[in-house]
């Protein structure tokens, strides 16, 4: 579905993209994992043919990114990090819009509110909503005309948990529709729970990538198993066919309050790659 | 041209609920109307209020306006959305455009109201040449400005010279030797004569100057910045 071989992008002699590589499948949620202004919204930008690229290439539907066609721009749908609404028309009214652009039936509306949770908010302007019901107006933008190619830049950025959980639920069923899903975020619960794949970008490279469980695994240095006791106490052994007795020793004894394995997630692989993280350099670039 | 049309639909749809936006549509006419009927003073040309106001509201309501919505819409990020829809920089503009010129040209349709029945087909058509030079000013500050708030600041001295330097060089000659090379004065000059006759030569090259100086400075500000 997108092909990027190694893509070059600098502003002003400042390199911001440097050598991106990775293929994207039909059907696949692919994850773009990075601080702030590691460059995330600059490839998805490229990607959607918003912006050139020095050195390299882009093909998205086996097409050069520049010779795609007006109708298979019509079969991406793009979610920017600002929603993009049109604050004093209703949300059935923003929505009449892109469905005249797309050429869909007016009808669709009523059932593409229904599926982000806005059905009773239809004649409601999209200056009321909250951040949260204007992420879901954004989306439903994007999801009406059925795209194959999705992109969304961070879309669930400082929405509430219960709010995320929404909107994670709705790109699940777009992928069992078959739709094909490029996301960025800098929240790894959210990459680890979400994508089938997973780049970590960091300072316009790409560090790593592969299945979220394939990265952590991949980085399993300690290889231990951590248990709480009953007792209080804490108890780290090696994660190796030796300790299986003494696991099902405290097991049987019933003095197990929590175990883990010591699998790292992906911020720690993150910070174990660059020496950042991907939240906290979020939090300071923004202050 | 559909997704213009769907650009002006959704444009009319928002100014009802764009007061901002309203007002500079409806303010000159309304004006217009009551100053006809209220003021009458003995020795005042005829449709005084009328002329002026209508070379105020070339001046103004285009301008402002046009520039308003193109730079809101680049500030809120839907521009973008339009565009990443397949719609083209050409098609939204034409559609802004379009839209402004009819929402203005039903404007002068009210300001027309007062005059001779055999004047309204010459003052309209003077109209539609004022709002297409202002649509194009306006265009040029949109385009130009990132968000409303620089739009803004571009306009307001913009739009003073325009609307009101017509009004100006009425009292002041050398107002009035500066005004003559605004599109505005000249608008007021054909105004005040009232038929084709007394168009003369000078009027039409400054007003030919003046739209495509516009023009020039819409399209370095449209190879400058697109529409991001």
């Amino acid at each position: 579905m997108i092909r990027c071989n190694d893509v070059y992008k600098s502003f002003s002699g400042k390199t911001v993209l440097s050598g991106i590589d990775f293929e994207i499948g039909d059907g696949e949620i692919f994850g773009l994992l990075g601080p702030s202004g590691a460059g995330k919204t600059t490839l998805i930008r490229i990607l959607t043919g918003q912006l050139s690229f020095d050195k390299g290439l882009v093909t998205v539907f086996d097409k050069d990114i520049s010779s795609l066609s007006g109708e298979d721009k019509k079969s991406i749908g793009i979610m920017m990090d600002q929603f993009g609404v049109y604050e004093r028309l209703s949300c059935i009214d923003n929505l009449k819009v892109f469905a005249d652009i797309y050429g869909v039936p007016t009808d669709i509306i009523k059932s593409t509110l229904q599926q982000v949770g806005l059905k009773d908010a239809g004649g409601k302007s999209a200056s009321t909503l909250s951040k949260g019901m204007r992420a879901r107006l954004s989306l439903a933008r994007v999801f009406m005309h059925s795209p194959k190619l999705i992109f969304l830049d961070e879309p669930t950025s400082g929405l509430d948990p219960q709010t995320m959980r929404q909107i994670h639920k709705i790109i699940l069923e777009k992928k069992k529709e078959g739709c094909t899903i490029f996301l960025t975020t800098h929240n790894m619960e959210e990459a680890y729970k979400l994508c089938d794949r997973v780049a970590l970008l960091n300072e316009g490279v790409i560090v790593e990538n592969g299945a979220p469980e394939e990265i952590c695994r991949k980085y399993n240095h300690q290889k231990t198993i951590k248990m709480h006791l009953s007792s209080g106490e804490d108890v780290v052994i090696p994660h190796e066919s030796g300790s299986a007795e003494r696991i099902s020793r405290f097991l049987s004894d019933g003095s197990i309050e929590t175990i883990h394995s010591s699998e790292p997630n992906l911020e720690t692989v993150f910070l174990e790659l660059t020496g950042r993280k991907l939240e906290e350099d979020e939090i300071c670039a923004t202050v | 041209m559909r997704n213009s049309l769907i650009i002006l639909k959704k444009q009319l749809k928002d100014t009802l609920k764009n007061k901002t936006v309203l007002i500079q549509f409806i303010l000159f006419p309304v004006m217009t109307l009551i100053m006809e009927n209220a003021i009458k003073i003995d020795g005042m040309p005829e449709l005084f209020f009328t002329k002026l106001f209508s070379v105020m509201y070339i001046g103004m309501a285009p301008l402002t306006s046009v520039a308003s919505i193109i730079s809101e819409e680049k500030e809120k990020n839907t521009l973008r959305v339009l565009t990443m829809a397949n719609v083209k920089p050409w098609q939204y503009l034409i559609g802004v455009g379009f839209y402004v010129w009819f929402i203005c040209m039903l404007g002068a349709g009210v300001m027309a109201t007062g005059l001779k029945k055999e004047d309204i087909p010459f003052y309209l058509l003077v109209m539609a040449a004022g709002f297409a030079i202002s649509i194009l000013a306006g265009a040029c500050i949109g385009v130009f400005s990132k968000n409303q708030m620089t739009a803004t600041s571009i306009v307001m001295p913009v739009m003073l010279i325009f609307a009101f330097s017509p009004m100006l060089a009425m009292f002041n000659e050398n107002i009035e030797k500066v005004a003559r090379f605004a599109y505005t004065q000249q608008f007021k000059k054909i105004m005040d004569d009232m038929s084709f006759a007394g168009i003369k030569i000078d009027n039409i090259c400054i007003l030919a100057i003046n739209a495509m100086l516009m023009m020039a400075l819409f399209f370095i500000a449209f190879r400058k910045k697109g529409l991001e």
